[in-house]
């Protein structure tokens, strides 16, 4: 079982999305989330960031906070999952534990 | 499952309260449990009964006692954060000869114990904060 | 050899990772982090204390914030020896990136890689994050 990682920062405002994809595991999940969910559109800076990682873990994005931010579905890179607040539960149930990157 | 939650930002704010409620809901309405929401830091300022809601605007505070008392939550307000910050219950009021209790309906006030114990008794901790 | 945490005839053991990735004095998540620890000691249970990212000024020996009227809580990291926890453990990059090196911390701690944080967060139970 794996760790669920959520990122609720901009990779602008803070290192948190960084110092996650520095050290999460293969095949851990990370989940973007609130300001987070910036680093997912495609050719950002976060985006570039997540794609160093993108062929070894699953990047999730959290759906309410994309809609919330006008960022819609066609301009998020490649690859990524968006799910709801009822997704966002069932991934940290499947996970073993949850690292929170504040 | 059995989660526990930690809130480690006041309402408004952050965005961290309104995750942490959103999240908590959906686990509530799928079936989960909550051991317990624990509120640390400035996320003892959700407990303030003193809090007038925006009329426009969603009212957090009313929202977790509203949650808390469909789903018989625990809502528990770090004592040593919520003195620091003037979130007193009656007990707390006496105890430490202050004129005015504050303390929302649904939360209640205890140690940081409740937080640990949380980490242990729960199958998932899931932290919000800034 | 920990006792563990007893809920009625259960005896629960777990491992927990306290993550500390803030600098102290700039805001209260580093002195309160380190209250959950102290608090959290009589529970028993496998501890780590992990310094990351900006956290590692926490461990910064000879702070003096007297003159900021702010509480010296950082000297309270010297205690964590004797709480028993099981390792207190510093990012050797986020040291290095930020001009330090071991003789700059106020106690001694175990410097880890990468693949070694990697490894802890994998084989802890339970992550707290201050």
């Amino acid at each position: 079982m794996v760790t669920l990682h959520t990122v609720n920062k901009t990779p602008f405002e803070r290192g948190s999305l960084a110092s996650c994809l520095k050290y999460a595991a293969c095949g851990a999940v990370v989940l973007l989330i609130e300001d987070g969910v910036y680093a997912a559109v495609t050719g950002s800076e976060g985006a570039k960031l997540l794609a160093t990682r993108a062929h070894e873990i699953r990047i999730c994005v959290l759906g309410p906070d994309l809609e919330a931010r006008g960022i819609g579905a066609a301009r998020l890179m490649a690859g990524l999952e968006i799910v709801d607040y009822e997704q966002f539960v069932v991934l940290a149930t499947q996970c073993e534990r949850v690292q929170s990157w504040l | 499952m059995v989660f526990g939650l930690v809130v480690n930002e006041g309402p408004y704010q952050h965005q961290a309260s309104d995750t942490a409620y959103q999240f908590a809901r959906a686990a509530l309405t799928t079936g989960h449990e909550i051991l317990r929401v624990f509120f640390y830091h400035d996320g003892v300022y959700n407990g303030t009964r003193l809090t007038v809601a925006p009329q426009d605007d969603r009212a957090v505070t009313e929202r977790w006692s509203a949650l808390s008392e469909e789903y018989s939550l625990d809502l528990v307000l770090c004592v040593a954060a919520a003195h620091r910050r003037g979130i007193l219950d009656e007990a707390e009021r006496r105890r430490n000869s202050k004129d005015a209790e504050n303390l929302a309906p649904g939360f209640r006030i205890s140690g940081i114990g409740q937080l640990v114990e949380a980490a242990i008794l729960a199958d998932r901790l899931v932290v919000f904060g800034d | 050899m920990v006792s563990g945490y007893r809920k009625g005839r259960e005896v629960v053991v777990k491992r927990l990772l306290y993550v500390n990735r803030r600098p102290p004095h700039g805001t209260i998540y580093g002195h309160e982090g380190l209250e959950v620890l102290f608090t959290g000691a009589v529970f028993d249970q496998l501890v780590t204390v992990l310094f990351l990212d900006d956290g590692v000024y926490q461990l910064v020996r000879d702070q003096d914030p007297s003159a900021l009227g702010l509480k010296n809580y950082a000297k309270g990291f010297r205690a964590l020896e004797e709480l028993g926890v099981e390792a207190i453990c510093v990012a050797k990059d986020d040291l290095a990136t930020r001009g330090l090196v071991p003789e700059d911390l106020a106690l001694p701690a175990a410097l880890v890689s990468r693949e070694e944080i990697t490894a802890l967060m994998e084989s802890h139970d339970v992550i707290l994050s201050f």
